[in-house]
């Protein structure tokens, strides 16, 4: 039951883009095409699982245990890096089908403040190794929810009138202003 | 500090050689051009190539999936040409793709309501597929204008793009850009071997054309005075428009939108104009070709379906050569259609022209009898076209056909049109109501006789002959004998023609077709004199070559019960695979226009066959039927304006000379006849006066 609260407030009120906002650059460079938000989306949730499980281990069984965790967030970069270098390779050796489709997103999100960030307030919020499995995807569902939304609104206005000094990012960036607002009706479920 | 600073270079030791232990076991060859190629490319990861990034689309050219103009953003030329030379595709032979807009609709279309979005033809098109009334027609607010990064493109002053071939580098960008699929990037070799499809703009006049020639555009040009364009407009579909100016039996005009209201507009007239105005000028206008592309194909029979399949397979860089039983080249159109219709001069004109594009031809040797299958397999030839067309007269089947005096009606025409001095007497009778027949009685006038007659089993309601051709055998001075069947030539003492015995007939109860079936009267036996008698009842393709080919392949060619050549008629392929076929030899006798659009089908199925891809029909190929929305009941806003009339030869000098009967329009009616086209697409044209708004 904690879990599946943990799950949604993960997803809906502490929405990683739009309670938080963590990570706006990828929301606002991807959001153009449906297509690709959605490889986005997917992306993230890929590598945020495994950065979350990663950074975990770092802190618990290395940082702890040296008692040196004024290095966690420089670690983490350093760590978070190899690893999206790593399942790059890997990805591309052995399953080139998924490679394809991710391709250009993985290093994009290399160390993108939305994984540090989910990553640093899973070790904050002192949550175990399964609750930082849960949290992690669930932070990466909510930003892929909140960029897909967002690519639909965007596809919309693409084609709407827009008077000229709002055309483009500024009247993307009004939209997600809104579009969060509408999010913290989320606020009282948890 | 010590322990923070070993810490970091420990984790940072460790990731690095993970790393570099994984660069190692997850190592993929990738080609060193795919990282030339990409350097080349824009590097904005854009995704708007279709690809997942720029890798992706160097990957795709190198492997030579894509294009080296992938790049939808390149804005260079200089790149493109690099990246052409990294893949080693040398610049030249790359054949460069076009812009090209089919819509012609613009401001004249109609609209369904009142827009008053977005001024982009995506947002317009979400609204009900956009305001104009045509589903497929240009909305005219020019996204492919925007999309072009080189300026090639503007929205013209009639409401529709036009496009700058000197600007455009077939980058494709307009044609993802456009949500209606108006405007293609096609390379030469691919607008050639268009076929109709459903769902093109097109007036009703070019669904009909056999051959698909775009009517209006060409009428358009010829209405500016462009003459040598419109040539080149027809070239893009019949290489033969001298023969067909002459003799098509214009198939379009029955369907021209003006006839609906008005005397239809005199297509062919006009095809005949600009083609004889560029034979007249002197000079040719340039065939463009493709670059070679080593292929060899051999082209068995130089008919119009030969001629035009070996045209087109030229045109799009394949080698040709054509082999031809005859002495001269032209088939039917030279030996069955009389000097008087089209003249021999003419006809080696256009040919030239075609054979000038560096075709092969060699004359005077039958397949299956000089050569076969096989020696052609064996010389290199890829595939093999066979167009012999359909010159076996069928006989009546009644006594004394063999007597001497009779001939058929082919064995006849050629004969003469080689110049063969015929014994004819003074009195002939022909037996049939096709245009064999009615050919045969006019050269029979021109030598010279004094009475010829027809004896046709139906009446002349029901002759399939051309009705222009009809009558002007009436106006030489033929006699009918309609409603008779032959029963027998009877011959003199010297086993020579002397009389035609024929049962007269009545029309009785209507058959299965709607014609009512001819009856033979009993007892009705009539003789008439004649000195000779010509079968003209039909014909089907010559199949001796099959017996005589030693190639045992040959055998798997499968011919129908007509002796017709068994085909697909959409693809035009037949039980061998490298063998393709088209003209009278596929569909038995029928016309020079349908040979001519076979032979371009059967073109494109050959080059599919060459590059090794599977043969397949264009989606939705429209093949002559009718785009229903575009037949109307009525044309609002047409003015009758009387139909240019074809200046003729006067009957008086016909007859003692095979000169050509039918004469050219003068260049102002020529015009005139132009300016009465309605410049039709497929919903729109151009009334003659404004209709109100409703
Ligand atoms: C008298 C007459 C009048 C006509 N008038 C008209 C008209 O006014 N308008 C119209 O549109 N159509 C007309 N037609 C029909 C038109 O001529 C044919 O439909 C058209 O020519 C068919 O073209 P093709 O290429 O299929 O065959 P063809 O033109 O018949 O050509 C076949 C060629 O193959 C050659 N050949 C045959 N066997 C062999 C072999 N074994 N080896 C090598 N070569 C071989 C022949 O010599 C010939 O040159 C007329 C036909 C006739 C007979
Ligand atoms: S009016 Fe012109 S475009 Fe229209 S059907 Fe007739 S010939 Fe074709």
């Amino acid at each position: 039951m904690d879990l599946i609260l943990l799950a949604i407030g993960c997803i809906f009120v502490n929405n990683i883009l739009l309670a938080q906002f963590l990570g706006n650059c990828p929301f606002l460079g991807t959001s153009n095409k449906m297509e690709t938000a959605v490889g986005m989306s997917m992306a993230v949730v890929f590598v945020l699982v495994m950065a979350g499980v990663i950074s975990w281990m770092v802190d618990h069984y290395l940082l702890k245990t040296l008692d040196i965790e004024y290095l966690r967030t420089v670690s983490f970069i350093l760590v978070i890096a190899s690893l999206v270098q790593f399942v790059e390779m890997f990805l591309k050796k052995s399953i080139p089908a998924l490679y394809a489709g991710l391709g250009i997103f993985l290093p994009l999100i290399t160390t993108n403040c939305a994984v540090m960030g989910v990553c640093l307030i899973n070790i904050k919020e002192e949550y175990t190794f399964v609750q930082v499995l849960v949290s992690s995807f669930s932070y990466a569902v909510g930003f892929g929810l909140a960029l897909i939304i967002f690519a639909g609104l965007r596809e919309r206005i693409n084609i709407a009138r827009v008077p000229k000094p709002l055309q483009d990012t500024s009247i993307g960036l009004i939209t997600a202003g809104i579009l969060s607002l509408s999010f913290f009706a989320f606020k009282g479920m948890v | 500090m010590i322990e923070s600073f070993l810490f970091m270079l420990g984790i940072g030791a460790a990731c690095s050689i993970v790393l570099s232990f994984a660069s190692k076991v997850f190592y993929v060859y990738e080609d060193p051009k795919i990282a030339l190629v990409e350097d080349n490319l824009e590097g904005a990861n854009c995704g708007g190539c279709g690809y997942t990034g720029c890798s992706a689309a160097a990957q795709a050219v190198v492997a030579g999936q894509a294009s080296p103009t992938v790049c939808v953003i390149s804005s260079s030329r200089e790149k493109v040409e690099n990246i052409a030379e990294i893949v080693g595709m040398p610049i030249g032979t790359a054949e460069a793709s076009l812009s090209y807009n089919m819509c012609n609709g613009g401001y004249r279309a109609t609209d369904k309501y009142n827009y008053l979005g977005v001024m982009s033809c995506k947002a317009m098109e979400i609204v009900f597929g956009g305001k104009r009334d045509c589903h497929i027609g240009c909305l005219g607010l020019g996204d492919c204008v925007k999309a072009c990064a080189f300026g090639a493109l503007i929205i013209g002053k009639e409401g529709f793009p036009v496009v700058d071939d000197d600007k455009c580098v077939g980058c494709g960008a307009c044609e993802k850009a456009c949500p209606k699929n108006i405007i293609e990037v096609r390379t030469l070799s691919e607008k050639l071997l268009k076929m109709n499809q459903q769902n093109d703009p097109l007036a009703p006049c070019s669904q009909t054309c056999p051959a698909e020639i775009d009517i209006p555009r060409y009428i358009a040009l010829a209405k500016a005075g462009k003459y040598k364009e419109a040539v080149q407009v027809i070239r893009m579909r019949n290489p033969l428009p001298l023969t067909c100016g002459r003799v098509c039996p214009h198939p379009c005009e029955d369907e021209c939108r003006r006839g609906i209201e008005d005397e239809p507009v005199s297509i062919n007239q006009i095809k005949r104009f600009v083609s004889d105005f560029e034979m007249e000028s002197g000079s040719r206008i340039p065939i463009k070709c493709a670059p070679d592309t080593g292929k060899k194909v051999a082209i068995i029979g130089s008919g119009p379906s030969g001629m035009s399949c070996a045209y087109f397979l030229r045109r799009i860089g394949h080698k040709v050569s054509i082999f031809e039983a005859m002495p001269k080249l032209g088939g039917m159109v030279r030996y069955g259609i009389p000097e008087y219709r089209l003249p021999d001069k003419v006809l080696d004109w256009e040919l030239d022209g075609i054979l000038n594009l560096g075709i092969n031809a060699f004359t005077h040797v039958r397949f299956g009898k000089d050569f076969g299958l096989g020696s052609l397999v064996a010389s290199g030839y890829s595939a093999v076209f066979i167009g012999i067309g359909a010159w076996e007269d069928y006989d009546l089947g009644i006594e004394g056909e063999d007597l001497e005096g009779c001939f058929t009606g082919i064995n006849f025409l050629s004969r003469i049109s080689q110049g063969e001095k015929l014994e004819l007497g003074k009195t002939a009778c022909v037996i049939g109501g096709g245009n064999t027949a009615i050919d045969c009685v006019r050269t029979l006038l021109r030598a010279g006789l004094e009475k010829v007659y027809l004896v046709y089993r139906r009446t002349r309601k029901e002759m399939p002959a051309n009705e222009v051709e009809i009558v002007a055998s009436e106006e030489e001075g033929i006699d009918f004998i309609f409603l008779a069947a032959p029963t027998k030539v009877v011959g003199n003492d010297a086993g020579h023609v002397s009389k035609l015995e024929y049962l007269k007939m009545e029309l009785g109860e209507p058959d299965d077709s709607g014609r009512r079936r001819p009856e033979p009267i009993k007892g009705s036996e009539t003789l008439i004199d004649v000195d000779t008698v010509i079968t003209a009842i039909g014909q089907s393709p010559e199949a001796s070559f099959k017996d005589q080919n030693p190639h045992r392949r040959l055998t798997e060619l499968e011919l129908t019960r007509w002796n017709t050549i068994e085909n697909d008629p959409e693809v035009l392929t037949t039980t061998i695979p490298y063998v393709f076929t088209a003209g009278d030899a596929a569909t038995g006798p029928s016309l020079v226009v349908e040979a001519i659009g076979g032979g371009r089908r059967a073109a494109r199925s050959i080059d599919m066959f060459l590059k090794g891809e599977k043969i397949t029909p264009a989606s939705d190929s429209l093949r002559q039927k009718r785009i229903r929305e575009s037949i109307f009941e009525e044309v609002k806003g047409i003015e009758k304006i009387k139909r240019a009339k074809m200046p003729e030869l006067p009957v008086e000098k016909r007859l003692d000379s095979y000169v050509e009967v039918d004469l050219v329009l003068p260049e102002k009616d020529a015009i005139a006849e132009a300016n009465r086209c309605l410049d039709c697409c497929r919903l729109c044209y151009n009334p003659d006066k404004q209709q109100p708004f409703v």
